[in-house]
């Protein structure tokens, strides 16, 4: 196929439709108040992911970026969300994720870091190729939503959920990118098999320690433990 | 499909003699994780490390540059630095951890998680350091930073679980941004190098870089920074390091001290070097400089309502990490110079002080400094070997930090006399805040011992340690300062 152009090429409205979708869950994420709304929400944002990375596979002919899109369906999407639920199950914790901040002020502060992303990213990359920036802007502002996340909840799972939102934002940045080698999406996606097995040794210390996931109780406030 | 056989390359290059460097420490790591008897876990551990290390000094004479390795005197400098830290800390380790052990604070299934991570998180140190890739030096970051986090957890205290959960979301934010930044580093390659692998190597960056799409390579070198510049627990970022040393094992806090930040700073020198060449581009070495000395300032003012020991050290390490980048900063042959034996120096003292203060610890039952008073009276041999240690990373003569804070701060007044004033405080601060606990950790009124002593041969890496520092700073030997002047010529 060939190089993708502006608005109005099919190949590059697509392309767009699909990273904004990923976007749009990361949204999702961020106002979710209940613990399972969160992880499904981080599910079908890793479905989009992989349809994002097909996508990209097919209009750069790219074999590689298929692989990517079935580990970010299959692990991501699937794998990962179930071994989340059952430890939501196994640990009885089905109530609302405590946030530190409301839905409207984190909402308005989201957008203003896509605001940040798109003004940081389309001008330094303007004679780059136009697919390869919006991608660019996309995934950056997945990565500062995922920041936002990771430092507005509480409760340990958000927050690993949080952080896996933000290697989807990486791996939708890469995929993006024309050519860049397997390398980049292969570490990454051992990255988060390493990640879910050491938050799953976490949650075991932290529910053994204070009988909830809430990290909260891990302040150092007044050294109130020893 | 080609990546297949980029793969088979790698692998093959791993196996050939640099990559063995690597490859020994990780391959005891995957061992390790089975060995269920203690003794033989610790001799396993040890004879891995030595082996490392021996490997790693053969690297000078095989300089390379494959798909995966690249072997250049940087490289090769930091890898002997970062094997002889974790080969000393595996020695220092055996005794500390039995005692660990027999205090009931480590069992053995832990112990051996405890040796299977120390191996893994040294042999990625080692991956990241001789990578040819920058995806890989990115992943094998990550991978020791997983390792890192874990063992920091291992002691399962309430403090340790906090430690390690804080620093793996403080380092996972830097990690993320420095993942994005690495993939902007590519996209502002790709004109000069066509898509594919030589895009992202080492070896092939400097070259190509005047060509390299500027706007994009500021971009990239933003994300850069700042995701390293966590790693290298610089002002803002640090706030993972201090916890990590105090709650971590000793061992692990003294080689995390020598290698995570190195390699952090390593990657930021080389690529300043990319900034530099590219005419468009921002001038790196000012950020650098402004990081550095924000850190400089922040730790030696926090090193004073410490009253952790070990956090107290840690601040002492994010101190001298910002010394080394802002030297980096400055750059040129002799700030560059002078950084990088301030580097070595320090990673090779902070070593052998958190060798003694595991020991203190263990001997008075506690890390606070109302726990640990007194060490010269009772305990001579240990009391004067952390003693030389707190001399030494203060920065006073004849320790050879003193040399190279003093090359550091000569060259700023050469060539940015202002910067020269608020660098001299922060380190006359840090340096006082060091001296006043050198005369309550070492003398005044000891307080009474609640665990072990240790015996003379569990301060012998600190002594080697410190017979470094000691000879390079009363006599740099001709030989490695020519060695040094090299690798500093040849960065920017």
């Amino acid at each position: 196929m060939d190089s993708p152009g502006g608005f109005g090429n099919f190949s590059y409205d697509l392309a767009h439709l699909l990273g904004g979708a990923v976007l749009v869950l990361t949204f999702g994420l961020l106002y979710q108040r209940r613990l399972t709304a969160v992880i499904n929400t981080y599910s079908v944002q890793s479905w989009a992911l992989a349809a994002a990375a097909a996508w990209q596979g097919w209009v750069q002919g790219s074999a590689e970026l298929y692989v990517a899109a079935l580990i970010a369906l299959s692990v991501k999407g699937v794998v990962i969300p179930i071994a989340l639920h059952r430890i939501v199950r196994r640990l009885d914790i089905h109530r609302t994720v405590e946030a530190a901040m409301g839905v409207f002020p984190s909402m308005a502060l989201g957008v203003a870091l896509v605001v940040l992303a798109i003004l940081l990213v389309l001008p330094s990359t303007m004679e780059s190729q136009v697919l390869t920036r919006e991608d660019l802007a996309l995934a950056l502002s997945v990565v500062l939503l995922g920041h936002l996340m990771l430092i507005t909840r509480r409760t340990a799972l958000t927050q690993v959920v949080g952080f896996m939102s933000i290697e989807n934002g990486l791996i939708l940045g890469a995929v993006g990118v024309r050519g860049m080698p397997l390398v980049v999406e292969l570490s990454v996606a051992v990255l988060v098999l390493v990640g879910a097995v050491v938050f799953g040794v976490f949650f075991f210390r932290i529910r053994e320690r204070f009988d909830s996931l809430d990290d909260s109780h891990l302040d150092r406030v007044g050294e109130a433990h020893r | 499909m080609t990546e297949i056989l980029i793969i088979v390359e790698w692998v093959r290059e791993l196996f050939s003699a640099p990559g063995l460097v690597v490859m020994v420490p990780l391959a005891a790591a995957a061992g390790l994780a089975f060995v269920t008897d203690a003794r033989l876990g610790a001799r396993i551990t040890i004879g891995a490390a030595t082996l490392a290390f021996l490997l790693a000094c053969a690297l000078p004479w095989e300089p390379r540059a494959g798909l995966l390795l690249l072997v250049d005197p940087l490289a090769a400098h930091m890898a002997i630095l970062t094997s002889f830290v974790g080969m000393t800390a595996s020695w220092f380790s055996r005794g500390y951890v039995a005692v660990e052990a027999a205090a009931g604070r480590l069992d053995a299934r832990r112990l051996r998680a405890y040796h299977a991570l120390f191996q893994a998180y040294l042999g990625f140190m080692l991956m990241a350091l001789l990578s040819n890739n920058v995806p890989a030096t990115w992943g094998s970051i990550e991978a020791a930073t997983i390792a890192s986090v874990l063992v920091v957890g291992l002691p399962r205290t309430a403090e340790a679980v906090e430690a390690s959960w804080k620093q793996f979301l403080v380092c996972g934010l830097g990690i993320s941004m420095a993942f994005f930044g690495t993939t902007v580093l590519y996209l502002a390659a790709v004109p000069a190098l066509g898509s594919g692998l030589p895009a992202m190597s080492w070896n092939r960056l400097p070259a190509a870089a005047p060509e390299f799409h500027a706007a994009m390579l500021n971009l990239a070198f933003a994300f850069l920074l700042l995701g390293y510049g966590t790693k290298a627990a610089l002002a803002p970022l640090h706030a993972w390091l201090p916890d990590a040393h105090a709650e971590g094992p000793t061992p692990v806090s003294a080689v995390l001290s020598g290698s995570i930040l190195n390699v952090a700073l390593f990657v930021i020198l080389r690529l300043r070097g990319l900034l530099d060449a590219n005419a468009g581009a921002i001038a790196p070495g000012p950020p650098i400089m402004a990081l550095g000395l924000a850190t400089v300032l922040m730790a030696s003012f926090s090193l004073w309502p410490r009253r952790d020991v070990k956090r107290f050290f840690g601040f002492s390490t994010i101190e001298h990490s910002g010394v080394a980048a802002f030297a980096f900063g400055l750059g040129g042959p002799a700030a560059t110079f002078a950084g990088l034996l301030h580097m070595t120096l320090h990673t090779l003292t902070k070593a052998a002080i958190f060798h003694c203060v595991g020991r203190a610890a263990q001997l008075k039952g506690g890390q606070f400094f109302t726990d640990i008073g007194g060490l010269l009276v009772c305990h001579r041999a240990l009391g004067l070997t952390l003693a030389a240690g707190i001399v030494a990373v203060a920065g006073l003569p004849p320790f050879g930090l003193f040399t190279s804070e003093f090359l550091v701060l000569t060259e700023t007044v050469h060539r940015l006399p202002w910067l020269a004033v608020p660098l001299a405080l922060g380190l006359l601060v840090g340096s006082w805040a060091l001296a006043m606990r050198l005369i309550s950790l070492c003398l005044g009124a000891p307080t009474p011992d609640r665990g072990p002593a240790p015996g003379l041969p569990a301060l012998v890496p600190a002594w080697v340690h410190l017979a470094a520092v000691l000879v390079l700073g009363l006599t740099m030997p001709a030989p490695i300062a020519a060695w040094l002047a090299a690798i500093a010529g040849a960065a920017p």
